[in-house]
């Protein structure tokens, strides 16, 4: 599409919802209350790892007002060696994470439920249930889950044969990596450590369930797919899918984090045992002990280039932590990690370790941080090594239209080089930095986006007016993307199109909001509709013409005749169209339901300064700016605003976040007091460079834009902070007493003193 | 369903009948801005919670005869940042209480309750120790003084007998070239408990620090007065000397934890160069040229 | 126990309702009374999601007892647009993109708003700092801490 004759793709449209959303109005899902409603909480392990030897529930059932009680017994059983898979996630582990079967995996796994009259006899009854355990020695992190003595946690896992942590691996070949690196001039290779972080959405998770004596069940709850939730209650409750309405509330906050249930079945089964409505919402404290964090990771790269920069090769090792149950992001990690990059011989290799901690969730680009970190840390060391400016080093190995990538694809037409070539041409990069202790670092990422599964239904009003309904939660402004697109096609105005997301008995199956894959695979959907109302629109006016309809025009908002018929006929606008569509055949709409297909994967190259306290370590970003391709930004702010909400997480990951365990196996910062995400005054303006190479496989080209800018900002706040101090830190956070340790072990930053 | 009591009395006396009356069970309420985290967690469950704010001897700000103030215990920093004076005066004190929490946080929560939390790392605790602070306690055996650093008895502890309410701080009379300052080590920019709190209090005259009081903040169980950071800054001119030498007064008196928000080398390190770094503001603040 | 009684001022209108002694003013506001504008992000003051005033003193709801509110004027997002017209800071939002997800944008705008009244020419600096109890993990705050200022000119302008 041709830019100049858009009249509102491109634009900065007021979203749909933001009235409500600046007023309180808006629903999210603890906002929700249902008639004679009851509350439920959540029973949770005091151990990191003990088997269940019995649960007594009685003296809670006694407890007055206490109305039901549930524990894993109550649900679905999914037998440990029958995989039965859900999208990326597999039903017999998330199962057993949703309440504890046979063990108990990390301080805080759910135990058991009590539904009750409210939230303080919800909770003394469950401090009433009765467990009786064996406590078993534990393992937190990678090295203890690995060493050769480690405590295993399922016995049915097994690596090279025997009984293991690591729950499985992935490996991508390109090439001969030993053969690369034996033509190379420089080979440069570092281990790496990160911590988890949490997703740190706002909005604890919630729900209000309700499940009538027949079994018809409404589910009221925030998540990043109701269709996920609709057949992820349905399996683990055994309701059928039909009978189960799951209907998005406004969502808080997700980053990958609300992919999965904890709640919802839980909910469930309490609700048809009481005969209530049931509640649930989960303290913030039970969000950071009990809800997926991403994997903490060790791993190690090395890349070998010829003296001119080209590199020759690149292997890279990864191990992430799953957290207790399997499922890391450890395709995240391997392959996205060179993906950036054109290298004839590259070879990586993931590890899935589970440990004793709540079980890793899905955020934002999941494990392509964690593969960029350290990618894009031994890139930096060899552009050093090589005397090369450190974005000319990436642009000369960029990956470009045709490269075989080492995770599979060929790149069609991508915009990597063009991230690149706009870093180094722009004002920030040609800035010098003037202050001591001031460094800048550069960083470039990766995410593989996703299509698949969308619906969307438009529908013309009476009044001539629209209504799109598509099937994703609205976690950053889809709906106003999806309304200037409408308008867009249609030729209407902006405030004539209401976008609307639906219930799962109101739209077709669509996938998750994740994947980066809403606007992606929704505008395609909306878009073939409205084509298709379109030419339903073209019809009616033939008919009432009498023309064949080939000879109608869509333009402008109206039908126009051609042709012969051209001076014939008034035009006739949507609403004169709506107003006779009965007597034209009947209500105007149509739906469309596709598994999207073109995503391509994203790119991005992040310039961050920094400047260090020495005497304390302290690391504060002064400037920022996130060059991406974003394919077609459709909604600027809304693009935007995914970029620079990327960038601050990545700031977060990079400085002060990490999950912190004591000696006992628990989490010792589960709150947003001690896990430290950044606040306002910790941030400076984040700059944007949209870069715009249209995906060729989309109509209105765009490609994905939310998980990229989460990728490159770790590593560009670690090579910023080598560049201020000359020091190489190679383990996150960048946290004052790591930084002032590494520091005080430097003795020639000392002696620059 | 609750069965705690809340009780707002309005005169101190009845405050403190209702407080005895209510035994060991019952907590004060200032700010509540620990007390309500702390009944959350399931830490404090309290028979009684007695509100403290519409007594007027907790919530006025008075001048003293001598030219000192004396300050509810139960006011909010925001509500003394209005006040036109004492801030001058106390510059430390206002920024450190003013430094706790959030902008919300800074209109509830009080030097009284940063104080009786018994935290090591309390914000205005440093700060009142280096200002000579005296709180003025009462209970059902009359009315009794202690110093500031006389008050934290170790985490969560005080030294204020059973039935005994903090009523106010007085702050002595400022001498000519004298003032305070505060400053703590966090990691991020606002909202973190302070790693390393320093608050410096001095007067010179003619450039020569006459008088200094340093406190120190989250690097022992207590809050602690370092005297020998003190006498090192007393008689001397600020020079580099004498900065180094109380720098290192400060860190020898750590006796710090490792912990999530820091480690016991960290914080070692941090208490010196807070030291420097505040005395350098108190100094300026003074009139130093 | 008996519930306590409560005779208030909430968003300008003479209020009355029954709490326990342990029930926050956010709890009061979101169950009892049904004004679910104001969100519980973290229940321990460190998100600011349920920013109100409390005789025009910003606050978070969750850590004052709901008790407290007898006999003080309390202002929630609710009371903050007019019924024809949102609050000048409410309509550079919407048009500046300032929210996300919008979980935190009504303790966003009550702080803002608290801001502006004290403080009507803010630099950036002091916006940021003002508003440090006040989370946002969609924005990055750019857009946030830009709609205010905008806004605090705009109101300026209109003032002249």
């Amino acid at each position: 599409m041709n830019d100049q004759s858009n009249k509102w793709i491109g634009k900065r449209t007021v979203r749909p919802d933001g009235a409500d959303k600046v007023t309180g109005r808006a629903a999210y899902a603890a906002d929700a209350t249902m008639p004679g409603m009851i509350w439920a909480k959540v029973l949770r392990s005091p151990h990191p790892h003990a088997t269940i030897k019995s649960i007594d529930t009685s003296k809670a059932e006694a407890l007055p007002g206490v109305k039901a009680v549930a524990t894993a017994a109550d649900f679905v059983d999914f037998p440990v060696d029958t995989p039965v898979p859900l999208g990326i996630q597999d039903m017999r582990w998330m199962s057993r994470n949703m309440l504890a079967k046979e063990k108990v995996l990390f301080h805080g796994h759910p135990i058991a439920a009590v539904a009750a009259i409210n939230e303080e006899i919800a909770a003394e009854a469950c401090a009433l249930i009765e467990v009786e355990y064996d406590v078993l020695p534990f393992a937190i992190e990678i090295d203890d889950a690995i060493a050769k003595d480690a405590p295993i946690l399922h016995d049915f896992m097994k690596f090279d044969g025997k009984p293991s942590n690591i729950a499985g691996t992935l490996e991508h070949t390109l090439g001969d990596v030993d053969a690369g690196f034996a033509e190379a001039d420089v080979v440069i290779e570092r281990s790496f450590t990160t911590k988890p972080v949490h997703q740190g959405y706002i909005e604890t998770h919630a729900c209000v369930v309700s499940v009538a004596p027949d079994n018809r069940t409404t589910i009221w709850s925030s998540s990043q797919g109701q269709f996920m939730v609709r057949a992820m209650t349905a399996y683990l409750t055994g309701i059928p899918q039909s009978n189960i309405k799951a209907i998005p509330a406004e969502i808080g906050g997700g980053f990958g984090g609300k992919t999965i249930v904890y709640l919802e079945p839980v909910a469930t089964i309490l609700s048809k045992k009481s005969g209530r409505p049931v509640k649930m919402v989960m303290t913030r404290e039970e969000v950071m002990r009990a809800t997926g964090p991403t994997s903490g990771s060790k791993s190690t790269v090395k890349i070998g280039a010829k003296k001119d920069g080209t590199i020759v090769a690149g292997q890279g090792t990864f191990y992430l932590q799953a957290g207790c149950l399997p499922g890391s992001p450890i395709r995240g990690a391997a392959g996205c990690a060179f993906a950036p990059y054109d290298i004839k011989n590259v070879h990586s290799f993931g590890y899935d370790v589970v440990s004793n901690r709540s079980k890793v969730a899905a955020y934002r680009a999941p494990g392509a941080p964690i593969g960029a970190f350290a990618v894009e840390s031994v890139l930096d060391e060899l552009a050093v090594e090589l005397g090369m400016d450190p974005l000319k080093l990436r642009l000369k190995n960029a990956a470009k239209e045709g490269t075989k990538a080492a995770h599979g694809p060929t790149y069609p037409r991508i915009g990597y080089a063009e991230t690149v070539e706009a870093a180094l041409k722009s004002e920030h990069y040609n800035t010098p930095l003037t202050g001591k202790f001031q460094g800048r670092g550069v960083a470039s990422g990766y995410w593989f986006n996703a299509g698949g599964e969308s619906s969307a239904q438009v529908n013309i009003t009476e009044d001539g007016n629209v209504v799109v309904t598509t099937g994703h939660p609205d976690i950053g402004g889809s709906r106003a993307s999806i309304a200037n697109i409408t308008a867009e096609l249609l030729g209407i105005n902006y405030d004539q199109v209401s976008v609307q997301i639906g219930d799962t008995a109101s739209i077709g199956y669509s996938n998750l909001t994740g994947g980066s894959r809403v606007l992606f695979a929704s505008a395609m959907v909306v878009t073939e509709s409205t084509e298709q109302v379109i030419e339903q629109l073209k019809g009616r006016a033939a008919k009432i013409w009498g023309i064949d309809p080939s000879q109608v025009v869509w333009e402008g908002g109206e039908a126009r005749p051609m042709g012969e018929h051209s001076a014939n006929f008034p035009s006739m606008s949507l609403e004169e169209l709506a107003a006779k569509a009965n007597a034209t055949g009947g209500p105007i709409g149509a739906g469309s339901q596709s598994n999207t297909v073109g995503a391509e994967g994203g790119f991005a190259t992040h310039v961050c300064d920094v400047e260090v306290d020495v005497d304390l370590g302290i690391v504060r970003v002064l400037r920022y700016t996130c060059f991406q391709d974003v394919g077609r930004a459709i909604h600027p702010s809304y693009v935007e605003g995914q970029l620079q909400g990327g960038v601050a997480q990545g700031i977060g990951w990079a400085l002060n976040e990490e999950y912190i365990y004591n000696k006992k196996g628990q989490v010792d910062n589960p709150g947003f007091l001690d896990y430290r995400m950044p606040v306002c005054s910790d941030l400076p303006m984040l700059d944007c460079g949209i870069i715009e190479i249209p995906n060729p496989k989309h109509p209105q080209g765009v490609r994905g834009v939310g998980e990229v800018p989460l990728v490159p900002g770790p590593a560009a706040v670690r090579n910023a902070v080598h560049d201020a101090l000359g020091i190489w830190i190679d383990d996150l956070p960048l946290s004052p007493p790591n930084v002032l340790a590494a520091i005080d072990a430097n003795s020639s930053l000392q002696a620059a003193e | 369903m609750s069965d705690i009591r809340y009780l707002a009395p309005q005169t101190l006396d009845d405050a403190i009948a209702q407080y005895a009356a209510a035994e060991g069970a019952a907590r004060i309420l200032a700010g509540g801005t620990d007390l309500l985290v702390q009944m959350r967690s399931g830490l404090l469950k309290p028979s009684t919670i007695l509100d403290v704010k519409k007594i007027p001897e907790l919530t006025a700000i008075e001048r003293t005869a001598d030219g000192g103030f004396k300050i509810g215990a139960a006011i909010s920093g925001a509500a003394l940042e209005e006040d036109p004076d004492f801030g001058k005066a106390w510059p430390g004190v206002l920024e450190a209480l003013n430094l706790i929490g959030s902008t919300q946080v800074q209109g509830r929560a009080s030097m009284g309750g940063n104080l009786c939390n018994g935290s090591p790392a309390g914000d205005a605790v440093p700060a009142l120790v280096a200002a000579g602070a005296v709180a003025t306690i009462k209970g059902p055996n009359g009315s009794r003084e202690l110093k500031v650093e006389d008050v934290p008895a170790g985490p969560g502890k005080t030294n204020l007998k059973p039935g005994e309410i903090l009523v106010s701080f007085t702050f002595p009379a400022r001498p000519k070239g004298s003032s305070d300052a505060y400053l703590r080590m966090i990691p991020r920019t606002e909202m973190d408990i302070a790693v390393v709190g320093v608050g410096v209090s001095l007067t010179l005259e003619g450039g020569t620090c006459t008088a200094a009081r340093v406190g120190l903040g989250a690097v022992a169980p207590t809050v602690l007065l370092v005297e020998d950071a003190a006498k090192a800054l007393i008689g001397s001119t600020l020079d580099d000397a004498a900065i180094e030498k109380a720098a290192a007064a400060c860190s020898a008196a750590c006796n710090p934890i490792d912990d999530k928000r820091g480690t016991i080398a960290y914080r070692t390190k941090v208490a010196g160069v807070l030291l420097k770094r505040t005395t350098a503001i108190a100094a300026e603040r003074a009139g130093r040229t | 126990m008996a519930k306590i009684h409560v005779s208030t001022t909430i968003n300008g209108e003479p209020t009355e309702f029954l709490c326990d002694a342990a029930d926050s003013m956010l709890d009061a506001l979101r169950d009892t009374l049904g004004l679910t504008g104001s969100k519980e992000g973290c229940g321990t003051g460190d998100c600011g999601a349920c920013s109100i005033t409390l005789d025009g003193r910003l606050v978070c709801s969750c850590l004052m007892l709901a008790a407290e509110a007898d006999g003080h004027e309390i202002e929630t997002i609710e009371g903050m647009a007019a019924p024809d017209k949102l609050h000048p800071l409410q309509q550079k939002f919407l048009e500046s993109a300032a929210l996300q997800c919008g979980i935190c944008t009504p303790g966003m705008l009550v702080a803002a708003k608290s801001l502006l009244e004290r403080n009507p020419n803010p630099t950036e600096t002091e916006v940021r700092f003002w508003l440090a109890g006040n989370l946002c993990r969609c924005t990055g705050y750019d857009k946030i801490v830009r709609a205010v200022m905008e806004t605090a000119a705009d109101m300026r302008e209109a003032a002249r």
